[in-house]
């Protein structure tokens, strides 16, 4: 929040709010940790290493994209994890020696066999190529209920990543590596400059630029024709589609801008992690992503970015840290990692119970989350008519026949 | 009377569409006939074997469909529990029958101590089932939508994480009190655990049928699923009813635990992700809410599974997920309502 006396207008708050943390935190990175004392060096180093931020920072971008599904458009996909592989191959494809039979050299981190393109252009190239699957994962399932619908996303989140673990062989075509992945992708390239494996600041900056990318195209969506069409559809499906809403292309373009969030993350963790593995793209980081977008609040860009901070934390660094310090203080040995199956499922569960909009919530959200779908007074008299549909049938001719609706 | 006058309203043109899905459907039913007539050709020992291992697999998938087919029939929850609670009843089976009884050998004790079993596994599926509805469900139950689904998906990660804890990180595997071997003739082999997958299947298949359509509490649960409020004006305990439904599939689940930790033997903790994926499938497939729909969708799975996995045409089972999810997907697209499934319109 701006003071009264500093008058910033309202449309540059959040850009310039994000721009300090961000400046911050890589200050504190390039100057301030290397100066300081052994002790706190090593705290930094074992509770909040750079890697980690990093790698916050991809699952920010993706549960940004999923946001955009779940939180706008009200669509639950429990197949996220399809679009950060996706994603991920394409760099694998673009930007590695893996076809080493083309030669293809373009502003690209690397030399040698393969195809070697710029990290900007595979972004895009991602991106895109995401979009486009977006549309064809939700196009034939877009006529579905809800509950349907996130069975279907859910089989093909099964589906992607194991066509990339058996495509090794498809036709006797190895598109993919198999079990082995694709390593090393390229180091990303910046002019002449290449980031090698411990040039994380400046992989920090990039990951950061390509979060608030995203945050940009989310917040000006919400805003737009598009953002309010998604948040009809997540309130009201059939009075959406009454006040002439497009249901096919609204939902359309929010699966396949979800994807896009998805493949950039996917084409930026890539690069984080110098590879891509298909045993990483399993279920449980859909369930992941998930608990990040309804742990900070569904519909919420704030939210879901502290959501997804938080989690990945503990994940990677947080959980496996106070294991470590607990059991070398209790001298007891117990396995904390294996304890985020309850955490997420945990989260997940009581948020719904007790607060399901979310730490940080939308004040729309919020209010259609609190509310039950009918009250005791309106369930009174619903659904009288679809419980007996024969008798409708019946009833039918006779109505159609004296125009009035009484019974003849 | 006023009936005659109405008149039949002919379509002027001929929805296309709808004549593409059914030439559609036609080829691909002409296409899975073709194969299955090329390996039975090929390899008929092949042929059988694979079928009678897919029906094996398929049994166990209807019993676990029939807990999702149940509980989404009353409530409309797709339960993503449901395969959890079957890897728990899974090693529950195990922890029993080998832990604590010491059974690993096929003796007269071992088949009474197995039917022991199999009671208290139902028991203990059913009363886990019961406490997730009366725990979390229940409270949800006018919510929108999207609340209960996240909540199941939430259970089912903590019902893995008792599983990761109980089994260990690592498949676990189980001395089975089954006889060994097989019978057969000319080639075509069938083992004995298939048997008694047949002799548990089927009586509780039917004791399950009876319990539905001829029992008071079976009246009630039908008259639950059709309209809640209604139900309770006419004297529905609707909570109780929707309970005694939870531990029915629970129950259900238990003894598919029990037939899987006996016949397959191997147990992880993740197990019941993909089983209750397949089963899921099953239960859309036969048409969700459809309890008969749910065993054939079940039977189907199987032995569409069993022939893709062990036909010398077929995919293989590394692919085995992809073609049962590719059916789910199909179907879903063209038949969302499921082969005995009666099509649903949007309540407003």
């Amino acid at each position: 929040m701006a003071s009264k006396s500093v008058s910033v207008p309202h449309r540059l708050r959040w850009p310039l709010g994000y721009t300090a943390v961000a400046v911050l935190v890589f200050l504190a990175y390039y100057y301030v940790i290397p100066n300081l004392g052994p002790d706190a060096q090593t705290f930094f180093r074992n509770w909040l290493p750079l890697t980690s931020v990093n790698e916050a920072l991809v699952w920010v971008i993706c549960a940004l994209g999923l946001n955009i599904v779940v939180g706008y458009a009200g669509l639950l996909d429990l197949g996220f994890v399809a679009f950060w592989a996706i994603g991920g191959y394409v760099a694998g494809w673009l930007m590695s020696g893996k076809f080493y039979d083309v030669n293809f050299n373009f502003l690209g981190g690397a030399s040698g066999p393969g195809i070697h393109i710029s990290f900007w252009l595979v972004l895009i190239v991602g991106g895109a190529f995401c979009a486009l699957w977006g549309v064809i994962i939700g196009a034939p399932t877009l006529r579905l209920k809800s509950d349907y619908l996130a069975l279907v996303t859910l089989g093909f989140g099964e589906i992607i990543p194991q066509v990339f673990l058996n495509g090794d062989n498809i036709g006797g075509f190895n598109l993919t590596n198999g079990a082995q992945g694709i390593t090393p992708v390229d180091p990303i390239a910046i002019g002449s400059t290449k980031l090698g494996p411990f040039d994380l600041v400046w992989k920090y900056l990039i990951f950061v630029g390509i979060a608030a990318l995203v945050v940009f195209i989310t917040l000006r969506l919400r805003e737009g024709r598009l953002g309010r069409a998604w948040l009809a559809i997540r309130e009201d499906e059939l009075a959406a589609s009454m006040m002439g809403v497009p249901l096919m292309r609204t939902k359309l373009a929010a699966y396949a801008v979800g994807a896009v969030a998805g493949g950039l993350g996917g084409v930026a963790f890539a690069t984080h992690v110098n590879g891509v593995l298909p045993d990483r793209f399993n279920f449980s980081i859909s369930i992941t992503l998930l608990a990040m977008v309804v742990l900070g609040g569904m519909g919420n860009v704030w939210g879901v970015i502290l959501g997804a901070l938080v989690l990945a934390w503990i994940n990677s660094t947080g959980l496996p840290q106070f294991g470590t310090s607990f059991n070398d203080q209790f001298g007891t040995n117990v396995n904390f990692p294996s304890y985020n199956f309850l955490l997420f499922g945990g989260i997940l569960v009581l948020m719904m119970l007790f607060r399901r909009e979310g730490i940080l919530p939308e004040s729309r959200t919020r209010l259609i989350l609190k509310e039950p779908s009918r009250t005791d007074m309106e369930s009174l008299h619903a659904d009288m008519e679809e419980a007996a549909p024969e008798l409708d049938e019946d009833l039918e001719p006779v109505i159609a026949a004296d125009g009035t609706g009484e019974k003849a | 009377m006023a009936a005659t006058a109405t008149s039949v309203v002919v379509p002027a043109t001929i929805d296309r569409k709808a004549v593409f899905q059914r030439y559609a459907t036609y080829a691909i039913l002409f296409g899975v006939v073709v194969w299955l007539g090329v390996n039975l050709i090929h390899a008929p020992a092949q042929f059988f074997s694979a079928g009678a291992e897919g029906l094996n697999n398929g049994m166990l998938y209807a019993l676990i469909a029939l807990g999702y087919t149940l509980v989404y029939g009353i409530i409309e929850l797709i339960n993503f529990a449901h395969g959890d609670l079957f890897m728990l009843g899974a090693l529950f089976s195990g922890f029993l029958l080998t832990t604590v009884m010491g059974q690993t050998t096929s003796t007269l004790l071992g088949w009474v101590l197995l039917l022991v079993t199999l009671v208290a596994t139902m028991a203990f599926c059913g009363g886990v089932n019961v406490t997730l509805e009366f725990v979390a469900y229940r409270r949800l139950r006018r919510a929108p939508k999207l609340a209960p689904l996240i909540t199941a998906v939430g259970m089912s990660f903590i019902l893995q994480f008792i599983g990761l804890k109980w089994n260990g990180s690592t498949p676990q595997q189980w001395p089975t009190i089954l006889p060994e071997g097989s019978f057969g003739f000319g080639g075509f082999e069938v083992d004995y655990s298939l048997l008694a997958v047949v002799a548990v299947t089927v009586p509780v298949l039917l004791l399950l049928k009876w319990v539905v359509t001829s029992t008071r509490q079976g009246k009630a649960m039908r008259a639950v699923a059709q309209d809640q409020d209604a139900a309770r004006l006419m004297g529905v305990n609707v909570n109780r009813t929707i309970s005694f439904t939870f531990l029915i599939g629970g129950a259900l689940a238990g003894t598919a635990g029990v037939m899987y930790q006996q016949v397959v033997g191997t147990t992880a903790y993740n197990l019941g992700y993909q089983m209750g994926l397949i089963a899921f499938t099953s239960a859309v497939l036969g048409g969700i809410g459809n309890i008969s729909g749910a065993v054939l969708g079940g039977l189907l799975i199987g032995v569409i599974q069993g022939f893709n996995d062990g036909l010398p045409y077929g995919f293989h089972q590394k692919w085995s997920q992809t073609v049962v999810f590719t059916i789910l997907i199909l179907l879903m697209v063209f038949k969302p309502e499921g082969l005995l499934g009666r099509p649903t319109t949007e309540k407003v």
